[in-house]
């Protein structure tokens, strides 16, 4: 897998994961809410990841699946439905929705199939500003209530986050499963090399649909969870700019690298907060380095990583090949 | 009757402009496999230079010529220098992720070097009316449709009349081959580049004064001409002209026989038709498998 000793990853993933336990209790309301925000978009860009970096199709349609998880979720907690309930509703919807938009994918490919789902991201925005009679219009809705969780609140930021937190906990283990799981090495086999999937026995068919219909439903997990953070949803953050924000993120970070969508979602989202004190410059500045990145790097930054890994590895090869050769020179 | 009449000249002048740009878009995805995302906002910032020369104290016909040189450095040379050549070779996915940040990167700049307001744009063609077959028409509609078209036609007489053009359509159509019968492949990409900028540069100066120039106008123009460019046919310079003459008329027959709620959405819904029964486009050829 990699030069580091397993205990070594072991430690520093539970450090990690105690470090954003623990460090955010002393941040202010707007620290809270953008890393509850990074969480939220670190389980869309999962999903994504899985579409487009596992499974090899391109989606440029992500952020409609956000806004329709969204959508349910204000929907439904405003009259009166738990949370955990319209995230259930959220998924089975966004996963219904994923298929179906899985069946371009059976004809269609490579950039025909990003501008179908370009399309449709487009379309589903149009949905949510002119149906107003369900999703209030360009008014939008407000006053989303956040869950109570065993009676305890979660209205404050602090518990609202460990919340959005726990979310990305789960999903991190459910597709860490599923990559692991015969389906996505299905998946791979898919990217890799469709025809060869489907000679060796693969249902090419049913695999495209449902690497769609998966990631499309994370999309919705991500939505149902945005909705009750930002307390009000209109359709703006919904368009078409988040979908390709998504798939900024999947590549940045390292499509099909299981990491990738945390660092994305970090960089796309804390990089412009860090770049802030720039004033107007922030976003000007995030452009040049994304593109200055992927010059350097179309695999993200984990595909820096992985050279860099990839190449000790050779040299340690090497390293051992010349030991043993200085002694099989010696021997003789 | 009227009424549609004069749709459809309008349809037809907005789809010339689509079409100038959906042409640049094809020209750059045969001679490099680059889908530019940032297209609308190439067709954008031309007219921001111009502005910013006039502002300068550039006359109106300086300005446009000072734009339109600045557009081929900017985004022909150094696009093509600075972002395609270094990414060329990573396949076609992180390119096209390239392009997407740098419209960010575009439409940002504008705003903050320039403006943040709409700003009027001077018109090359006289505003006003003419009476066509007992219709009043706008000159600009076909002031626009004019230059647009005599640009596709020069644009199309090049590349189908004259060794260069042939050079061109050898270079976009089999490198391989076109490099080993002579022909500077190199040298015939940076030249598409030159042109889509060329026609960005034109697009903007027409469709500007209409419009008004916003930072964010590029958004919906880039995304018409995606359109416009995969349903006539995406690797086929006379396909995205067809197209982008289609898109035009449906968008405004639509604007006013569908309900203006969901105007938007017929090019939309007409886009995901075509490529789902046709995925080569309404004139385009099929492209090889690979396998």
């Amino acid at each position: 897998m990699s030069g580091f000793a397993k205990p070594l990853k072991i430690a520093l993933g539970l450090i990690v994961i105690a470090g954003l336990i623990v460090v955010p209790m002393n941040f202010n309301r707007y620290g809270l809410f953008i890393l509850s925000q990074w969480a939220v978009m670190t389980i869309a860009a999962m999903g994504l990841n899985l579409t487009l970096g596992y499974a090899g199709q391109v989606s440029l349609a992500q952020g409609a699946f956000v806004g329709i998880g969204a959508y349910a979720a204000a929907i439904m907690t405003t009259h009166g439905w738990p949370l955990p309930a319209a995230i259930l509703v959220a998924i089975a919807l966004s996963f219904a929705v994923g298929w179906v938009l899985g069946y371009p994918a059976l004809r269609v490919q490579h950039h025909y199939l990003a501008f179908v789902t370009l399309a449709f991201s487009t379309l589903a925005f149009l949905v949510f500003r002119n149906e107003s009679w369900l999703t209030g219009g360009i008014y939008g809705i407000s006053n989303i209530p956040r869950p109570h969780f065993f009676g305890i609140a979660t209205n404050k930021p602090l518990p609202f986050y460990y919340v959005c937190l726990g979310s990305l906990a789960i999903v991190s283990l459910a597709v860490w499963w599923l990559i692991r799981s015969p389906w996505g090495r299905a998946f791979m086999a898919l990217r890799e090399n469709p025809l060869r999937a489907q000679s060796l026995g693969i249902d090419t068919r049913r695999y495209t649909l449902m690497a769609f219909a998966i990631g499309s439903a994370l999309g919705g997990v991500a939505g149902a969870l945005y909705a009750p953070l930002t307390q009000y949803i209109d359709p703006v953050p919904f368009n078409l700019s988040l979908s390709l924000d998504l798939l900024m993120m999947v590549i940045v970070g390292g499509a099909g690298f299981y990491f990738g969508p945390f660092l994305g979602a970090m960089i796309a989202v804390l990089l412009p907060e860090w770049l802030r004190f720039t004033e107007g410059y922030y976003l000007m500045l995030y452009a040049v380095a994304v593109m200055l990145l992927l010059i350097w790097s179309p695999t993200g930054i984990l595909g820096i990583l992985d050279r860099y890994m990839a190449a000790r590895r050779t040299k340690a090869a090497s390293a051992l090949r010349a030991v043993a050769k200085s002694r099989l020179e010696t021997v003789q | 009757m009227s009424n549609l009449f004069d749709l459809l000249v309008a349809g037809l002048a907005t789809g010339a402009i689509y079409a100038l740009v959906a042409v640049g878009f094809t020209l750059l995805w045969q001679t490099s496999q680059t889908i530019n995302f940032a297209q609308g906002e190439f067709v954008m910032l031309p007219a921001f230079l111009m502005l910013a020369a006039m502002h300068a104290g550039a006359p109106f016909w300086l300005a446009i010529i000072l734009g339109i040189l600045l557009s081929m450095i900017l985004l022909g040379l150094a696009f093509k220098m600075l972002l395609v050549d270094p990414m060329m070779r990573h396949g076609v996915l992180p390119l096209a992720i390239a392009t997407m940040a740098l419209a960010i990167g575009i439409k940002e700049a504008v705003k903050q070097f320039f403006s943040a307001e709409a700003s009027p744009f001077p018109s090359i063609v006289p505003t006003g009316d003419i009476a066509i077959l007992g219709h009043a028409v706008s000159l600009q509609s076909i002031g626009v449709l004019v230059v647009a078209i005599l640009a596709v036609l020069g644009l199309t007489t090049l590349l189908n009349r004259t060794s260069l053009g042939h050079q061109m359509q050898a270079a976009a159509q089999n490198p391989t081959v076109a490099r080993i019968i002579g022909v500077p492949v190199e040298r015939m990409i940076l030249l598409t580049f030159l042109i889509n900028a060329f026609l960005v540069a034109l697009a903007s100066l027409l469709i500007t004064p209409i419009y008004l120039a916003k930072f964010s106008s590029g958004e919906v123009l880039g995304q018409a001409a995606f359109i416009a460019a995969i349903v006539g046919g995406f690797n086929q310079v006379r396909g995205a002209i067809a197209g982008g003459l289609l898109i035009g008329v449906l968008d405004n027959l639509a604007a006013s026989y569908v309900s203006t709620q969901y105007r938007a959405a017929v090019p939309l819904i007409f886009l995901i038709v075509v490529i789902l029964f046709r995925p080569q486009g309404l004139l385009g050829r099929a492209e090889e498998r690979t396998v």
